[in-house]
């Protein structure tokens, strides 16, 4: 009656919560290292397109993870993975805000801190990297990626107007 | 509650913006829910500026320095950063309900929408072209990551040692595609050591 992967896709995503340094968008290359290439539960082209339907929808990015849920496990995949991504960081959080007070200004929050800002920029590059592989990479896609990422940098332009242009090209089939 | 929360509100408005208010704002569990389900329905790829919006200057439940503190604590925290801030501030007012209220409102729109798109998207993805729209989709939102990285990488001010960590991890993760726990477990702490040794400069 259980969906047969509930349990290993629970304990995947109660450990990958504690990792998430950096938030959803610097996990992702070992969420898909363990749902694809570990698991097998999602093809490459299903965990892209699980990625781009997390991005067409308002809300945080972390919600990609209910979508690879639930493409695992149906709509309960979709609500076990998303709690047991949130529930063990925000134990955590809530555990670190009681005291965080006493260690306000202190030297090593401060170390912990910057050292770790380094690491995510790494990881995030690295997400949007294997984000741009694991898409269809014709001349097409590649370009707008770039384009993309040279837009937001540069600009102040709204990230939905890039979304939409993606998916009008898209459906013109030229990606 | 209506009461005391605009009263508390006038007196942070007497008081300036800038200084901390004399008396805390008073914040229910049902207006935690309930605000923190806005948020969630307002955010397209990133949601942590319309949470900043509502709290420091639509509602004034924080200040914006009591707001840094609280982002920081949360970005240096594993866990997506919004989740932990809606936990934070839902401690903050109202302790583990606050806390969970907030989490929960904060989810549960984006939840249903992304689901209920997932359950349209599966009718239709045999469709040629929408499985190109969202291919497109999905090339121009990896360079939306892309351009989250790089500004973030500007937080590091240029400093050499700072892009050879970010470098390393991002080849260790991106292109070996080792695990990030053990890529962790060697780059957080050796980075948070330069860090701590480089702390005087």
């Amino acid at each position: 009656m259980m969906h047969p992967a509930l349990l290993e896709l629970t304990l995947q995503f109660l450990t990958l919560s504690l990792l998430s340094f950096g938030g959803a968008a610097a996990t992702l290359p070992d969420i898909h290292r363990r749902v694809v290439d570990v698991h097998h539960w999602l093809t490459n082209a299903e965990f892209t397109q699980m990625f781009a339907l997390s991005q067409a929808a308002p809300g945080p990015n972390v919600l990609v993870v209910s979508l690879i849920g639930w493409k695992v496990a149906g709509i309960a995949g979709g609500i076990v993975a998303m709690a047991a991504m949130c529930a063990p960081s925000s134990l955590l959080t809530y555990w670190v805000a009681h005291a965080a007070d006493r260690f306000r200004e202190a030297p090593l929050r401060i170390a912990i801190q910057r050292g770790l800002l380094p690491v995510t920029v790494g990881l995030i590059v690295a997400s949007g990297y294997v984000l741009m592989r694991t898409t269809d990479h014709g001349v097409v896609a590649f370009a707008l990626t770039l384009l993309t990422t040279a837009t937001v940098v540069a600009t102040r332009v709204h990230p939905l107007w890039l979304l939409g242009l993606g998916g009008l090209v898209g459906a013109l089939g030229w990606v | 509650m209506l009461k005391s929360e605009s009263l508390s509100r006038i007196s942070r408005t007497l008081a300036m913006d800038s200084t901390p208010p004399l008396s805390p704002p008073v914040v229910s569990t049902r207006a935690l829910f309930f605000r923190f389900l806005e948020v969630g329905l307002s955010g397209f790829g990133g949601v942590l500026p319309f949470a900043h919006r509502m709290m420091v200057e639509q509602r004034r439940w924080l200040s914006e320095a009591e707001f840094a503190e609280v982002l920081s604590i949360s970005q240096f925290l594993p866990g997506p950063n919004i989740v932990n801030v809606a936990v934070m501030v839902g401690r903050r007012f109202q302790g583990p309900k606050g806390a969970f209220a907030a989490v929960l409102g904060l989810m549960l729109m984006p939840m249903v929408i992304v689901l209920a798109l997932a359950l349209v998207y599966a009718r239709f993805a045999d469709v040629e072209r929408v499985r190109h729209a969202f291919n497109g989709i999905a090339a121009a939102a990896s360079g939306l990551v892309l351009a989250m990285g790089l500004k973030m990488a500007r937080a590091t001010r240029g400093s050499l040692v700072a892009m050879a960590i970010a470098a390393v991890s991002f080849v260790a993760i991106g292109i070996a595609r080792w695990p990030l726990l053990w890529v962790l477990a060697v780059m957080a702490p050796v980075s948070i050591v330069i860090a701590w040794m480089r702390r005087a400069r």
